[in-house]
């Protein structure tokens, strides 16, 4: 790539920073610029979002479905797999699938339901109801 | 509390964290992609059966840490590197590296890096930055691929360095251990060791997917994405590619260009014009990276989708993986004198 190709388009980033690549210049000597964005990928990005936001929009309807439990809803909320919530919980992955299912899950107690909502950022209640202010 | 230290802008975070530590024990002679080439940083996996965030698991570049690791090595410097089961203890060892005037190296967790904006908050847990100092309740925080310095309060910070999931960081810490010269004639050294073992990595990694090898069997793969997952997936899994290729840190091309520019610095240090011929070889397997880009956007876009225009896709991959191979080729052929 040459320096004077380096694309100056908008991003995600762009908010916080400029971001450094290299390029070569005429005498074929790499050197850096700044660069604010690629709309190649900035829609890569974009593409990416717009898939979240479909997952998350369908595991609310399974929820209300009852064919999942909230913790669905808010694994893809916080892009996070079994393996993820696992970790953040100290939950076993075996038993974080578990409790996907809607019938387990609304048997956990207070104590258990208070170790999800820690991993998710949210309270008890907005873990029961899927409803999350955030600020 | 603050530690003299100078922030550099790098395009990829263990570069950065390593030329801005290599600076602090008085080494100003380490660019980026003199890190990065001694390191032997180039590299390409796809790993077919794991998936990360719902799409395929593609990376350019070697293992996290290892760039600090090899590069440290090579040079021949001590490190000192931590990794804590306690918050508390992981807090404590922070600030007395900060009162005995040591910037750190921290890996950290995105997911809840709060400057970071939130399009770029996925749950990767193998970011790095540098901590340089206190004042009240905030550190003071180089994040190498931003233009400036930035800060977290020390439960931001906590909460970044003890972030869960794969390669969880368990508040690694990691620094040079003491002041060090380093010769010409060591970096000379350095280079070739660098150069060779990223030949080995590229060409001569057993398995098909990664590698050079894994270039094209990506490119295989990609002609059969449109039947096996349908468009929309097939889309999303070439977005995700693109994203591994040009997010930031690669500094364009998928590291390519990096690794163009670093042949040319060690031509300094190894008179040797191959190296330049082999540079140019690089920059232009980074434009045909960027060329196959351009090509997958207008498949995420839905501008295009036929089977053709995915054979186009994979075409591109299988010829950089030809183009990578002769570069790395040429490179195992160069006749050291050291």
């Amino acid at each position: 790539m040459k320096k004077e190709e380096i694309p100056q388009h908008e991003g995600a980033l762009s908010k916080l920073t400029r971001e450094m690549v290299y390029a070569v210049d005429n005498a074929g000597n790499y050197t850096t610029d700044l660069s604010s964005g690629w709309e190649v990928k900035a829609t890569a990005l974009n593409v990416a979002w717009q898939d979240i936001e479909q997952r998350i929009a369908a595991a609310r309807q399974k929820v209300l479905n009852k064919e999942a439990s909230p913790l669905l809803f808010f694994m893809e909320l916080r892009l996070m797999d079994p393996g993820i919530v696992s970790a953040y919980t100290g939950f076993w992955k075996w038993q974080v699938k578990r409790h996907l299912k809607p019938a387990i899950f609304n048997k956990l107690s207070e104590k258990k339901l208070a170790r999800y909502a820690a991993a998710f950022n949210v309270s008890v209640t907005e873990l029961k109801t899927m409803e999350v202010h955030e600020g | 509390m603050k530690v003299n230290f100078e922030h550099l802008q790098a395009a990829h975070c263990e570069n950065g964290v390593t030329t801005n530590l290599l600076a602090t024990i008085g080494i100003r002679n380490m660019t980026e992609p003199l890190v990065f080439g001694i390191g032997s940083g180039l590299f390409f996996i796809y790993i077919p059966l794991l998936k990360i965030n719902n799409g395929p698991a593609i990376a350019f570049r070697t293992q996290p840490g290892l760039i600090f690791k090899r590069t440290c090595k090579s040079l021949g410097i001590p490190v000192t590197r931590k990794k804590f089961s306690s918050r508390q203890d992981a807090e404590k060892f922070l600030l007395q590296c900060l009162e005995k005037g040591h910037p750190v190296g921290c890996q950290v967790g995105v997911y809840y890096l709060s400057y970071f904006p939130k399009e770029y908050r996925f749950h990767f847990n193998a970011h790095n930055l540098i901590v340089y100092g206190k004042e009240g309740d905030n550190f003071l925080v180089s994040d190498p691929v931003m233009e400036t310095v930035t800060t977290l309060s020390a439960y931001e910070l906590e909460r970044v360095r003890f972030a869960k999931g794969p390669l969880a960081p368990r508040g690694q810490i990691y620094y040079p251990k003491e002041k060090k010269e380093v010769s010409d004639d060591r970096i000379r050294h350095a280079i070739v060791t660098g150069i060779k073992r990223n030949v080995r990595d590229m060409l001569y990694i057993p398995g098909n997917f990664a590698g050079v090898s894994g270039i094209a069997y990506t490119g295989k793969k990609i002609k059969k994405w449109r039947d096996k997952l349908g468009l929309h997936k097939a889309g999303l899994y070439l977005a995700q590619l693109v994203r591994m290729q040009e997010e930031i840190g690669t500094g364009g091309g998928g590291f390519r260009y990096i690794y163009g520019a670093f042949l040319q610095q060690a031509h300094a240090f190894h008179p040797n014009d191959a190296l330049l011929d082999i540079s140019r070889t690089f920059t232009q397997a980074g434009d045909r990276w960027r060329t196959a880009a351009v090509q997958a956007a207008g498949i995420y876009k839905g501008r295009i989708g036929s089977q053709e225009d995915f054979n186009i896709m994979g075409d591109y991959l299988i010829e950089i993986a030809e183009i990578e191979k002769k570069a790395f080729k040429a490179l195992s052929k160069i006749k050291w004198h050291t």
